[in-house]
């Protein structure tokens, strides 16, 4: 009778967590659809006036021109993904060299106390990266280019990258740390040497964890905003090298949303919807790349 | 409820913590956002007052009505090293359309113009753009910028680089030992005098409007703003109080 009763109890209970974590969990994952929507209404005057079309033909954005008014994103989706990728090639072997020699070379003290570091580093607001860039980064670029400048794409590159650094080298970290020992020890037992076991063991099975991390990062550096509005120079156009200004996405709607008035604003939540969709297919194209290429390799 | 241009915001924010200090129970919020915010706020109710650092157009004069709390200039800002000292407006014009791309066409070093740009909506550069005759689309920038802080650490950080940006803010920065200097144009001096006494060219209003319906409890506030005993507030900021 009692132990019924407990079991009734019990399985009552276990509804409701199950219903309350439900909820949390749709509430999260449900925000990005509550996103979406307000960008959509927010844009829905531009796209009913039909100015979507403009936003790909156009060569230029400049909203506030009476002669000439251009409305192109295409220079900023380009200088968004350029900024992007140029972190990752930066972050990405700095990043995984780090996990590496955490997990495999670094005594217990240092390996702690670097951690921590990088901990730190990701707490660090964006704003004083961006600020740290143009009063560091930018002055040294300006060394090395003098006719440039300065604030462009390498410089974005360079604080972006720094700023994805940690995510790299923790979650690849985790990856690795998650490899089976038992594998490692197969690989000794092999007499395989340490930088061999790491290079055709380890490394290939933390892969797909190793790519989450990145896909993170990428994520992270595409939506930033504060950093690269500060030394990017800002200028919508196609760089022809590292050293030429360029304008994310993120950058315009930062410098002119609180200025814009009524069809400029509808513009700028088309810019931010534009970018939203760019990121998921982006993200999405690249996990189901890993699905395929990767079956059966779990995540970290 | 005042909102508008992040120029003008500060001032209205230091003489409403007065005003409140004064005026136990009058609860002021001033946010800013530009002055096409301080426009629109106005004009549809948001706000009790808007800020609005440039003059009104005809359209704007037919919904609201502009008070003008005091003035600011637009200077020209170059690095503390550059040896130039002064440009006039046909100089400017072409260094900012990049007819000029060489300091040492205007006086200067052997060194390439970069030219810093304000972001669109921004009113300085409605006001730049105003006095030089161009269009938005006629200026050709290597670095665009937000705030004016961001045009003088562009400035510091790059020693070509050539920006404009509100004469309080220079002055105060300058003051503050930050290296950079305020370019003669048009061979006046921008400082808080030749702004006061209408000598410097580019110049702005900085207005408060209101529309129709005015509460008498921002009509009080508002006559508190226009009055004499908050000009020390306004000079604290580096503008010009008018009268």
């Amino acid at each position: 009778m009692t132990s019924s009763r407990n079991t009734t109890l019990c399985r009552s209970v276990d509804r409701l967590v199950e219903a309350v974590l439900g909820l949390l969990a749709l509430v999260s994952g449900g925000m990005v659809l509550l996103i979406v929507w307000h960008l959509l209404a927010g844009a829905w005057p531009a796209i009913a006036a039909g100015r979507l079309g403009a936003f790909f033909t156009d060569a230029k954005w400049q909203p506030g021109s009476l002669r000439d008014p251009q409305f192109g994103v295409v220079t900023m989706l380009v200088g968004s993904s350029l900024v992007t990728l140029l972190a990752v090639v930066i972050a990405l072997p700095v990043g995984l060299a780090t996990a590496i020699f955490h997990r495999f070379y670094a005594p217990a003290f240092l390996e702690r106390w670097n951690r921590r570091m990088m901990e730190l580093l990701i707490g660090v607001p964006a704003v004083v990266f961006g600020f740290w860039g143009l009063m560091i980064v930018v002055p040294a670029i300006v060394r090395v280019a003098p006719d440039m400048p300065g604030q462009s794409l390498l410089a974005g590159g360079i604080v972006l990258g720094l700023m994805i650094l940690p995510v790299i080298a923790l979650t690849s970290q985790a990856a690795l740390q998650a490899v089976p020992t038992t594998l490692l020890h197969a690989a000794a037992g092999l007499g395989l040497g340490r930088a061999r076991t790491i290079w055709s063991i380890a490394l290939p099975t933390a892969r797909g964890g190793i790519t989450s991390g990145v896909l993170l990062a990428l994520a992270r550096a595409i939506g930033e905003t504060m950093a690269v509005v500060l030394v990017c120079g800002n200028i919508p156009q196609i760089p022809t090298s590292l050293f030429d200004p360029i304008r994310p996405i993120t950058s315009t709607i930062a410098l002119e949303m609180g200025y814009a008035t009524s069809s400029h604003k509808a513009l700028l939540f088309c810019a931010g919807l534009v970018l939203v969709l760019f990121t998921a297919l982006f993200v999405g194209w690249l996990s189901f790349r890993r699905n395929d290429t990767d079956p059966g390799t779990g995540g970290a | 409820m005042i909102t508008g241009s992040s120029t003008v915001a500060p001032v209205v924010a230091d003489v409403a913590k007065r005003y409140e200090n004064t005026h136990p129970g009058t609860r002021i919020e001033v946010q800013s956002g530009g002055s096409s915010r301080g426009i629109s706020d106005a004009s549809t109710g948001v706000a009790d007052i808007g800020m609005v650092s440039r003059a009104l157009t005809d359209e704007e004069k037919q919904k609201l009505t502009a008070h003008l709390l005091a003035a600011d200039g637009v200077c020209v800002i170059v690095h503390k090293d550059n040896p130039v000292k002064e440009l006039n407006k046909g100089q400017l014009i072409d260094i900012y359309t990049k007819k000029v791309t060489n300091w040492n066409q205007v006086g200067g070093a052997d060194a390439t113009i970069v030219v810093a740009n304000k972001a669109e909506g921004r009113s300085t550069l409605e006001i730049f753009v105003h006095f030089l005759g161009l269009d938005n689309a006629d200026i050709k920038a290597d670095v665009i910028c937000g705030e004016n802080l961001h045009v003088i650490n562009s400035v510091v950080s790059n020693p070509n680089t050539i920006g404009y940006v509100s004469i309080g803010t220079a002055s105060a920065e300058a003051g503050a030992g930050t290296p950079i200097k305020l370019i003669v144009t048009e061979g006046v001096t921008p400082t808080m005098e030749s702004v006061r006494d209408g000598s410097f060219p580019i110049t702005r209003p900085l207005n408060l409007v209101t529309d129709a319906e005015t509460s008498p409890a921002a009509r009080a506030f508002l006559d508190y703003l226009m009055s004499p005993e908050i000009h020390d507030l306004i000079e604290k900021h580096y503008f010009v109080p008018v009268r």
